[in-house]
């Protein structure tokens, strides 16, 4: 590039002389703008999370400006004429003067609304992406921890939010929390009676929920979001696998300018989205339920939807109470409060590391995995996503029968039989369908992708033609690394021992498991093609549940930490 | 993995000035810039140049937009709201549409597509620095005699544990304890129900349809919500012989018999669900269902409001009803149970 080009004019230079003589910055600041910014389109959903934080920061604090968190009775002469003399709390009437006598207030509550749907889909969308490419891998496991405090902080920051307006829909929410909290063992009447400070409603839980959402969880969430930034920056991307991609480069575009200005634009297109939502897409309309009574409520009550999970635990769980030493211990709601989320959130959590000791792979991994060649665990994933799709679709179990026109505890029945077998007919399905990718893979390695020209030779035989794989999808395509197999179950050694790893329970359960994520199509396990190149096993491993089990007993050299490349 | 052999830091002595670190650091020095900043197409980029200067200018405009909608436009009635909500919304979404359209714009089709590759680096610390590390903590523990004198060390740790009780302590009067307070509700003998609302007593011939179903609230209480909260009761009139309440006991003591109906056609139940404490609100008149709407548990009113689906584990409990001398309907007792979800020290 000419000198000309790369001049800085002396006004900008002066500055810039001025912060080094301060700070030192010129060093690592020049590092810093030659940062690699791999590009995926996948890799933007985290950004959507960060962008809608931000304007949430921006249009909360404006609300704030106006909000009046107190639940002192008022009686309402306000613009709405249709709540006139009507008696309701100062939050709810301040929400009502935000959004019908303050220029723009509707405009931006509806924007803040929406932007906290648009936070927790972001959330979990960047979630399912980090695990089904793997991405929580080593080294980055805190990294995700980090990432599930922060959204079950969105799921409490979202409750608190929109419980606030002390409307009729969220004061129900905040009913059935108080409820909830009741029915805990040993502490419960004493964490509600603490929680709304006394008898609900109270006059307290408006402006305590208030405090802790515009203070205590957004710090905590900004906290969390910068650690999480600093340690992706720190450790740097990963990257999908792609040719020249490889555990020891990381290759993309630079921050200054590119991603600079990507993000730039990425952060208008989502506030300009949330803007458009905003203005023609009405959200939470909070003067059409009223104030908030404790006698009163409508049918079809649902949460935002990032809680319709617990409300559809609620809705699913049959009625149990059981009485222990004059003591009521109801599971009706421990259960549905409990479980699915403990489940979700804690084994989230353990994943990593429940994998890392079912593999016995401790090794660093900067390439993202396809999720076909990871078919344990992308069937895991999606049995995941299915258990919560279950649930949180029984939270709209009312809607549901409406639109469909299907009896309500029909509905319930369907969610409390599909709440076992979706997940457990996913997981299988997925693995499935995995080793059915893995499979065309290996095709497209040993006979190359068809061209669509059918030939007929001289012989009278048709054959297909192919070209084969271009270096870039070559190296897509042979990224794949399968973990090395641990010595299968009840597998003795040449003097009848069993491996160390492999006693016991756990070294039982450990080796089911190592099965299960060891289960892979091998190159040269495809069907014979007719072609006879590349298909040197003959017919020995043509069968798929051959192929299977022979992945399995293959891997006596398998020890904990070796890592093989296939 | 680093198997990268460095040499050992030289040991330093305590008190002594830190070695000067080392000139450069190979690792964060950055490849020298070889890029070009000229378009590969000059035409193309010039077109994009203005369509960007176009779309800049458009977010100009809307901008300004916005600023006249503000200004200009009223708000108050609903149909105002609406108005103003649409002028500001569509500038805004102009705007930044624009803004991240044109920004789009310039960094596809105005800069080259340069991609670079920067060298990974183990995170793991060499050997010798996580030696040092060692080294130097444990000199740390040392100095300051940590580990030398338990006693210091176990009085401080006993020192800090009721402070960090504090916080905890300190969360003590955030509410009253709940004490008995759940086993009672505001309903006493004499009181008269009265609708939730128009706050009218009722007589048993103001519930002439069968089928019917009203809230009613104990008299007096209209505005206390904690009350309402517990004390909310609905009053279903049956036609005679549709009412079949069981005499049910609760550890002992009688919840729900037909000597508490009125007439043995009206009965009074607890409004609050026995599940997380919502208003069961919906009566389908034919079958007697009692719905709650929040997770539909299922109460059948004709039998003793017991649970026919749904989460809820117990029947909604009854209210003693009774006439008063003008002929009121009026509470014979509070509710001989606890009403609402259950709870531990419910028994």
């Amino acid at each position: 590039m000419s000198d000309d080009a790369v001049k800085i004019p002396a006004g900008l230079s002066g500055v810039g002389g001025w912060l080094d003589d301060r700070f030192h910055g010129a060093r690592g600041v020049r590092v810093l703008m030659r940062k690699v910014f791999p590009d995926h389109w996948s890799f933007m959903l985290g950004e959507i999370a960060l962008w809608s934080f931000v304007i949430l920061l921006l249009t909360g604090t404006w609300l704030a400006l106006f909000f009046v968190p107190s639940m002192n009775p008022v009686v309402y002469h306000g613009s709405y004429v249709k709540l006139d003399g009507i008696r309701m709390s100062e939050a709810y009437q301040s929400t009502l003067n935000i959004s019908f006598d303050v220029r723009g207030g509707l405009l931006i509550r509806q924007i803040h609304h929406w932007a906290a749907d648009l936070f927790m889909v972001a959330i979990m969308a960047h979630m399912l992406r980090i695990f089904f490419t793997g991405a929580y891998r080593k080294p980055r496991e805190v990294n995700w921890l980090i990432g599930i405090v922060l959204f079950t902080l969105g799921m409490l920051e979202g409750l608190f939010g929109y419980s606030l307006p002390d409307d009729q829909l969220s004061g129900a929410g905040l009913r059935i929390t108080e409820g909830v909290a009741q029915g805990v063992p040993i502490v419960g009447t004493y964490i509600a009676y603490f929680l709304f400070g006394g008898p609900f409603p109270g006059n307290v839980i408006v402006p305590r929920m208030y405090i802790i959402h515009v203070l205590l969880i957004p710090g905590l969430i900004l906290a969390l979001v910068t650690a999480h930034l600093f340690i992706m920056f720190h450790q740097k991307h990963t990257q999908m696998p792609a040719l020249g991609n490889t555990e020891k480069n990381v290759t993309g575009q630079p921050f200054w300018p590119y991603f600079l200005l990507k993000g730039q634009a990425w952060f208008f297109f989502i506030f300009g989205a949330l803007a458009v939502l905003a203005t023609f897409a009405q959200i939470n309309p909070v003067w059409l339920y009223g104030p908030y009574t404790p006698l009163a409520i409508s049918s079809a009550s649902q949460p935002d939807f990032y809680m319709g999970i617990l409300e559809g635990s609620l809705r699913m769980m049959p009625a149990w109470e059981i009485n222990f030493l004059g003591h009521t211990i109801s599971f009706s709601v421990a259960i549905p409060a409990l479980l699915p989320l403990g489940i979700i959130f804690t084994g989230a959590a353990l994943w990593p590391f429940f994998e890392q000791w079912a593999t016995g792979d401790r090794s660093v991994h900067n390439i993202n995995d396809r999720p076909r060649n990871a078919p344990a665990r992308t069937g895991l994933g999606v049995a995941a996503v299915a258990f919560y799709g279950v649930l949180w679709a029984e939270g709209a179990n009312d809607v549901i029968a409406n639109a469909l026109q299907i009896p309500l505890y029909t509905v319930t029945w369907i969610s409390r039989v599909a709440i076992f077998a979706l997940p457990i007919g996913g997981y299988f399905v997925t693995k499935r369908i995995c080793l059915g990718l893995q499979r065309k893979d290996a095709e497209l390695l040993t006979h190359g992708v068809e061209i669509g020209i059918i030939r007929q030779l001289p012989s009278g035989e048709f054959v297909e033609d192919a070209r084969p794989l271009t270096d870039e999808e070559r190296a897509v395509v042979e990224a794949k690394k399968v973990p090395a197999a641990l010595p299968a179950p009840g597998e003795d050694d040449a003097n009848g021992v069993p491996a160390p790893a492999a006693r016991g329970m756990m070294g039982w359960a450990r080796g089911v498991a190592n099965r299960a994520f060891t289960e892979t199509i091998e190159v040269g396990d495809g069907h014979g093609n007719g072609h006879g190149h590349g298909n040197g096993h003959g017919n020995g491993h043509g069968a798929v549940a051959d192929a299977e089990h022979a992945a399995v007993g293959s891997g006596e050299t398998g020890e904990t930490g070796s890592h093989e490349e296939h | 993995m680093s198997d990268i052999e460095e040499p050992a830091a030289p040991r330093r002595v305590i008190g002594t000035p830190s070695p000067t670190p080392p000139a450069v650091d190979a690792h964060t020095e950055p490849a020298e810039p070889q890029f070009d900043a000229a378009p590969a197409d000059p035409v193309h980029a010039k077109n994009a140049e203005r369509l960007v200067a176009a779309l800049f200018v458009l977010a100009f405009l809307a901008g300004c937009g916005f600023i006249a909608a503000y200004i200009g436009l009223e708000v108050g009635p609903v149909d105002a709201v609406l108005r103003s909500n649409l002028a500001l919304g569509i500038s805004l979404s102009v705007v930044l549409l624009a803004l991240g359209t044109g920004s789009m714009i310039w960094v596809r089709h105005l800069t080259p597509n340069i991609e670079i590759e920067e060298e990974r680096h183990d995170l793991n610390s060499a050997p010798a620095d996580r030696a040092a590390f060692q080294r130097e903590f444990a000199e740390g523990a040392a100095i300051s005699q940590v580990t030398k004198r338990p006693l210091v060390r176990r009085t401080m740790l006993l020192a800090t544990a009721p402070l960090a009780l504090a916080p905890l302590v300190l969360l003590r009067d955030m509410g009253p304890l709940p004490g008995t307070s759940l086993r009672h509700t505001v309903w006493r003998k004499g009181l008269r129900a009265v609708t939730l609302g128009g706050n009218r007593p009722l007589r048993p011939a103001d519930m002439t349809a069968p089928g019917s179903m009203i809230t009613v609230i104990p008299e007096g209480y209209q505005d206390d919500e904690e009350a309402l909260a517990k004390a909310g009761v609905i009053l279903i009139k049956f036609a005679p012989g549709e009412l079949h309440i069981p005499n049910n006991y609760d550890s002992g003591t009688l919840v729900s018999t037909m000597d508490w109906t009125i007439n043995s056609t009206i009965v009074a139940y607890s409004k609050i669900c026995t599940h997380v404490g919502c208003p069961v609100a919906l009566y389908e008149e034919t079958t007697h269902h009692i719905l709650c709407p929040c997770h539909q548990s299922t109460f059948d009113a004709a039998n003793g409001a017991n649970v026919i689906f749904g989460p809820a584990a117990r029947a909604l409990p009854q209210l003693p009803l009774t006439l008063n001398a003008d002929g009121y309907i009026v509470a014979a007792s509070d509710f001989t149970q606890p009403v609402g979800p259950s709870y531990w020290e419910r028994g």
